[in-house]
């Protein structure tokens, strides 16, 4: 027997905050409206690309999110078209009631990216770890989550949700991420893409997991289970018709994120699950605790969150099917 | 006591842009009328903030009327200089500047917080379009005009940019993030105001969380500052000459007012920081403003 070639190398690209830091500065090329607040983690966050090449249009608030978010809301009002960054959780949590009042109230044209999203944040610890953020982001009416799986998605993502006009969060981490997608892939907000085909169950990723779901996938295929892996880039809009089909074609739907499962993307899926065609879910997440320091690839394995977990999620999808 | 019979604006004066070429005495008038239509329009609503939309009352009106280069034909003109009320619960003397303007109509002032009046419990761009932005969360203003200001520095564009806060307002730490950005960027296109009435919701300032002294902290965030009386028109007209003329440095005007200002029994009366008058007490403070 001949080995056919993979569908998906999954060979480690850059991380999804570096992939935004570069598309942000071929945004600015084309947009002179666009301006940047970072609150004392340009380095990190990737905005430092565009500080360089466009210092006039680059605003350092310092250690201050609060004030950079409601910033960015004065910058809208005024039609420039302002992207903020910082560490997921500190523009989220420091910045969320100016999230909801400066921005998402009067639906202004903002853009908040977060990186170090996640546990596999690793050594530096829970204060530095977001997983709370899906629930608060898709808590604010008209705002769109985006949170991408590799390098081409975000990419293609952080320059669509700059094209979109009103609010957007983009979910990003600092580890290099698998790579998913061939570079010509096209993506559209609020439609999630079929990696693969599957008729047995169906698991929906997101961020970092789309590849553990992936590997999960190849692993079950040699067992002759067939299943559905779906990347959900967008969290808010979901794609409800996709969750649909995949609920009423594969009768069993596991979902991985990396992120709580209170408030995480399960919960918005079994939603429209529970709304469109009921069927057997499972859930890959963080169960109602906050991690620790260790190495990202510790970290992911210690809270459950690898192609191992995602498996397990599926033979319990599969089993509870019968 | 209806509309009709308050005295009227001298309208055949009004033209645009903004601002108009009014003496003091037709300024002072205009406040008068905008006492008069804060007192109907929160006793109509039976419920609001009173006390410190009276105390704002010159400093809006030297704004809309004086100072503020702008056009109520043509609310999103570019270069037009902006107000933004980070005290949002005094919008009722926002509402009746911007009525008294031509942005918004007059006689619908009294549905003021009726469902799907244009005039809500604070300002809502959605309702308003003409409004600067949506305010109500204290703390935030000094931020959203910082944001337009520098947008207006970019742009190249003479636009200027107030807000208002309130001096219990000023507890909330996000006001001193601004501050600091502010004097860091020196934004001199932007003026804050504080409007120092001494009283917020649970009583008198000095006994909820003391402020004092104001205008040496502004000063040490780097601000340029004016301590001022706030109900005297010249005064403030001088206030915001000085705060155009400095460079380098955004101006913070510290008001000295009172809560209440021009209704004897709510004047420095914590109780009407956030309570309508009763239709009794509407009577009462319409005569006192004749």
């Amino acid at each position: 027997m001949t080995p056919t070639k993979p569908k998906f190398d999954l060979k480690l690209g850059m991380a999804t905050r570096e992939a935004f830091g570069k598309a942000l500065v071929v945004a600015g090329r084309e947009n002179q409206d666009i301006v940047v607040c970072d609150a004392d983690l340009s380095k990190s966050t990737y905005t430092s690309l565009f500080h360089h090449e466009f210092p006039d249009r680059f605003f350092s608030c310092g250690i201050a999110e609060a004030n950079m978010v409601a910033i960015a809301g004065g910058f809208a009002y005024a039609g420039k078209i302002p992207v903020v960054a910082s560490f997921s959780c500190f523009v989220i949590n420091k910045g969320f009631e100016q999230l909801r009042v400066t921005v998402a109230y009067p639906k202004l044209n903002v853009k908040v990216v977060g990186t170090h999203s996640g546990i596999s944040i690793g050594e530096y610890g829970p204060s530095q770890m977001s997983v709370e953020e899906t629930g608060l982001a898709c808590s604010l009416p008209g705002f769109v989550v985006i949170s991408p799986a590799d390098e081409v998605s975000a990419t293609a993502l952080v320059l669509a949700a700059i094209k979109h006009v009103g609010p957007v969060f983009i979910r990003t981490g600092r580890m290099k991420a698998p790579i998913v997608y061939p570079a010509d892939q096209k993506f559209e907000i609020g439609k999630a893409i079929e990696l693969t085909e599957g008729s047995d169950v169906t698991v929906i990723a997101t961020g970092l997991l789309v590849a553990e779901a992936i590997r999960a996938q190849v692993a079950l295929e040699a067992e002759g289970i067939s299943v559905r892996v779906i990347d959900i880039h967008t969290i808010k809009p979901l794609d409800r018709d996709a969750i649909r089909r995949a609920a009423s074609e594969t009768g069993a739907i596991v979902v991985a994120e990396e992120h709580l499962i209170d408030g995480g993307l399960g919960v918005r899926v079994a939603q429209i699950v529970a709304e469109t065609h009921p069927c057997v879910m499972e859930f890959v997440g963080i169960h109602d605790t906050y991690a620790e320091s260790g190495t990202p690839e510790q970290l992911l394995d210690k809270y459950g969150l690898v192609s191992r977990d995602v498996i397990a999620a599926v033979r319990r999808a599969l089993n509870r099917k019968k | 006591m209806g509309r009709e019979e308050m005295p009227a604006l001298p309208r055949a004066k009004l033209r645009v842009p903004m601002p108009l070429k009014l003496t003091v005495p037709e300024l002072q008038a205009i406040a008068k009328r905008i006492r008069r239509e804060i007192i109907e329009m929160i006793g109509a609503a039976k419920s609001g903030h009173p006390g410190g939309s009276l105390s704002a009352v010159e400093m809006i009106v030297t704004l809309y009327f004086h100072v503020m280069r702008h056009d109520p034909q043509n609310p999103k003109w570019p270069d037009r200089d902006r107000f933004i009320l980070s005290k949002g619960h005094a919008a009722p003397v926002l509402y009746a500047a911007m009525a008294e303007c031509g942005y918004t109509p007059l006689d619908q002032l009294n549905t003021l917080r009726k469902l799907g009046s244009m005039y809500q419990g604070h300002p809502d761009v959605r309702f308003i379009p003409s409004l600067e932005a949506s305010t109500g969360s204290l703390g935030e203003g000094v931020s959203l005009a910082l944001g337009m200001a520098l947008a207006a520095r970019m742009n190249g564009s003479p636009s200027r940019t107030f807000v208002m806060l309130g001096d219990g307002e000023i507890q909330e730490g996000q006001v001193w993030e601004s501050a600091m950005f502010a004097a860091f960027y020196k934004v001199d296109n932007l003026v804050a105001l504080v409007d120092y009435n001494g009283i917020q919701l649970d009583g008198f300032v000095k006994d909820i969380m003391e402020v004092a002294p104001l205008a040496a902290k502004w000063r040490a965030f780097g601000w340029h500052t004016v301590e001022i009386d706030g109900h005297n028109i010249p005064v403030l007209q001088a206030a915001f000459k000085e705060a155009s003329e400095t460079k380098g440095k955004p101006t913070a005007i510290i008001a000295h007012t009172i809560k209440g200002k021009g209704v004897s029994f709510m004047e420095n009366n914590p109780k009407f920081h956030g309570t309508a008058p009763t239709p009794d007490e509407v009577k009462l403070a319409l005569q006192e403003l004749q």
